[in-house]
C-alpha cells in the first residue's frame, strides 16, 4: 500500500527522527469475536476482492483452512482448530475458528527490524503498513514479527499484509472484512468503543458459561489493533498458536536496540583513535629509524677494531667466529 | 631502490588473494552497514538502491568467504600464536608509540596481526553460516523463525567485529610505513623487515639482528 496518510505518521521504519504527525486521527481498532464466528470466509473474500489480490486455488491438505497459510495474496486466513474445552463441569468439543492476520501491533516488531526507511509506517490511527515500494525484501520483518505474519513475495520480493485496509480508513470506511462479515463477529471502531464492546461481550459469555472469556488485547507489544473476544482468553494458544504473551523477541531487542548504536560508537571510537594516535605519535617509519642499519647509505659505525661495517654484517662475522 | 635491496614478503598469488578478499569486504561491508543502521543507509546508492544491494550483499559476501577460506590456508601457520607473542602484546604500550626497540624479537607477524587473523577465521565462518541461514532468496524458508532472528543478531555482531577489527588493520598499514606497499607490489627493504620482523628476516636472509639501539662501546 502507499503512503495515503501523510501527515499522521506516527512511526517510520529506520527513521531517527520525527515523521510529519501534525494530524492526529482517533485511534482505531478492529475487533473479532470469535464466538460469533461461523467460519464462511466471506472476511477472506472481501480482502481478495477490496485489495484485488488473488491466491491461486490450492489444495486440501485435511482441514478448512485454505489457503493453507498466510501468503503474499491471502493476507487474511481462516484458522480451524477442534478441540476439547471444559465448559462448566464437563467436556466439550468446540470447533475454534480464527481469522488470522496483521495484529497492528502498537510496538510493531516488524518496523523495528526493518532496515529501509519508511518501508513499515505506524500511523496515528494505529495502522502499521507496508510500504511495498520502499521495500528492500530483506525479510527482517518476518524476523521481527511476534505473530508471524508478513510473507515475502517470490514474484517481487516485497513483504506483504494486511493493511487494515488503511485506504478505507483514511477516508472514513471500515475494513473490507468488517463490512463484509454476515454475523457481525468483526466489529471496527475506536479503540476504547471496541475495549467497552469487547467488556459487554465478556460478560456475555462468562454468563453462558465460558468463565475463561477475555479480551486479547496483549500488553507485550503495547496492545494491539485488531482485537479478539476469545472464549478462552486463558488460553489464547489453542487457537491455532495464537501466543499468550507476544513481545518483540529479546534477540531482536538485541540486535536492533543495544548492538546497532553501540556498532556505531565503537565504528567512531575506531576511527578517531586511529586519527589522533597518527597526529599524536606519527607514522612508525623504518627507513627514517636513526639507530637500525639500512641498504648501505646509513651513518657508518666506526669500530677500533677494523673498517667501518654495517652492524647486522658485523654480528653475523662475530657469530660464525665463535 | 635498487631491487637487489628488497625482500619479497607475498607473493603474487598471495596478494592477489588478499586484494580479493579486501574488495570484496568493502563490497560486502559497505552494503552491509547501508542494511544495518539508517544512518549508512545512503550507502544503498553505491549499489543501485535498497533492493539490488539486498539482492547484491549476500554473494559479495560468498566472494569474501570463499577467497578468505584460501587465505587463510595461506597464513594460517605463520599466525600460530607463540611465547613471545604474548610477551608482546603485555609490550603494547612501546608498540603504540614506536618504541620497537624495546620489544623481543618477532617473527613474520606481530600478535596484534595474529589476533586479527584469528578473529577474522572466526568472524568469517560466522558470518557465512549466519547469512545463509537468512538469506532469504534461498535459504531463510529452510529455518524456523527463532533461529533466524539468532542468526541476523550474530551476523551483525561477526560482522561488527570484522568491521573495527579491519579499521584496525587498514589504520596500522597506514601507520608502519611501507606496509600498504607490501600487499602492492610484494616486497619490503631490509630495514623495514629487520625493525619489524627480525626473526623472519633472519629466516630470509640468513642475517641475524643485532639489538637495535647497542649502547655505545658495546657489540
Amino acid at each position: 500500500m502507499s503512503s495515503l496518510q501523510s501527515l499522521d505518521i506516527k512511526r517510520r521504519s529506520a527513521t531517527t527522527l520525527p515523521s510529519p504527525q501534525a494530524r492526529e486521527t482517533l485511534e482505531v481498532a478492529k475487533l473479532i469475536d470469535v464466538s460469533k464466528c461461523i467460519g464462511c470466509k466471506a472476511c477472506q473474500v472481501a480482502c481478495s476482492e477490496w485489495n484485488d489480490i488473488r491466491e491461486e486455488v490450492g489444495h486440501n491438505v485435511g482441514v478448512y483452512d485454505n489457503p493453507a497459510d498466510l501468503t503474499p495474496k491471502a493476507w487474511t486466513v481462516m484458522r480451524y482448530s477442534e478441540v476439547e474445552e471444559k465448559k462448566g463441569e464437563e467436556m466439550n468439543f468446540e470447533w475454534l475458528i480464527r481469522k488470522d492476520g496483521c495484529m497492528h501491533c502498537a510496538e510493531p516488531g516488524c518496523l523495528k527490524a526493518c532496515p529501509s526507511p519508511g518501508a513499515i509506517v505506524q500511523y496515528s490511527n494505529g495502522i502499521v503498513d507496508f510500504i511495498e515500494e520502499n521495500c528492500i525484501g530483506c525479510g527482517y520483518c518476518v524476523a521481527g514479527c511476534p505473530f508471524n505474519v508478513p510473507r515475502i513475495s517470490k514474484q517481487d520480493s516485497k513483504a506483504y499484509k494486511c493493511t487494515l485496509c488503511s485506504d478505507r480508513v483514511s477516508v472514513g470506511l471500515e475494513p473490507a472484512c468488517v463490512k463484509t462479515c454476515p454475523t457481525g463477529a468483526i466489529t471496527f471502531g475506536s479503540k476504547e468503543d471496541m475495549i467497552d464492546h469487547a467488556a459487554e461481550r465478556v460478560v456475555d459469555l462468562k454468563e453462558r458459561g465460558y468463565a475463561n472469556a477475555g479480551l486479547y488485547n496483549p500488553e507485550g507489544v503495547g496492545g494491539t489493533h485488531v482485537m479478539y473476544v476469545l472464549k478462552h482468553a486463558d488460553k489464547p494458544e489453542i487457537y491455532h498458536g495464537l501466543p499468550k504473551d507476544p513481545k518483540i523477541s529479546a534477540t531482536v531487542g538485541l540486535w536492533k536496540g543495544v548492538l546497532k548504536p553501540l556498532v556505531m560508537l565503537g565504528m567512531g571510537l575506531t576511527a578517531l583513535t586511529g586519527f589522533f594516535h597518527y597526529v599524536k605519535v606519527g607514522p612508525n617509519d623504518a627507513e627514517a629509524h636513526p639507530d637500525e642499519p639500512g641498504d648501505g647509505n646509513e651513518p657508518k659505525v666506526i669500530r677500533s677494531s677494523g673498517p667501518a661495517q654495517m652492524e647486522g654484517t658485523a654480528s653475523t662475522k662475530q657469530e660464525g667466529q665463535a | 631502490m635498487k631491487p637487489a635491496n628488497l625482500i619479497q614478503r607475498y607473493s603474487d598469488s598471495d596478494r592477489i588473494n588478499h586484494w580479493i578478499v579486501a574488495i570484496a569486504f568493502v563490497l560486502a561491508g559497505l552494503s552491509g552497514l547501508a542494511m544495518f543502521h539508517p544512518g549508512f543507509f545512503a550507502l544503498t546508492g553505491l549499489f543501485g538502491g535498497g533492493p539490488w544491494t539486498r539482492t547484491l550483499h549476500p554473494y559479495i559476501g560468498l566472494v569474501m568467504f570463499t577467497a578468505f577460506v584460501s587465505m587463510a590456508k595461506r597464513f594460517w601457520t605463520h599466525n600460530v600464536m607463540e611465547p613471545v607473542d604474548y610477551q608482546w602484546l603485555r609490550l603494547i604500550r612501546d608498540v603504540l608509540v614506536n618504541r620497537e626497540d624495546r620489544l623481543p624479537k618477532i617473527g613474520k607477524y606481530n600478535a596484534g596481526q595474529k589476533l586479527l587473523f584469528w578473529m577474522l577465521v572466526a568472524a568469517l565462518p560466522t558470518l557465512f553460516v549466519t547469512g545463509l541461514i537468512f538469506w532469504r532468496a534461498w535459504f531463510a524458508q529452510y529455518f524456523p523463525i527463532p533461529v533466524i532472528r539468532v542468526a541476523a543478531l550474530l551476523h551483525a555482531l561477526a560482522a561488527s567485529a570484522l568491521i573495527i577489527g579491519i579499521m584496525v588493520h587498514i589504520y596500522a598499514a597506514i601507520w608502519v610505513k611501507y606496509t600498504v606497499g607490501a600487499m602492492i607490489r610484494g616486497t619490503v627493504t631490509h630495514k623495514w623487515a629487520r625493525l619489524h620482523h627480525p626473526l623472519w628476516y633472519q629466516q630470509v636472509t640468513g642475517q641475524s639482528v643485532t639489538g637495535q639501539t647497542p649502547p655505545p662501546g658495546q657489540e
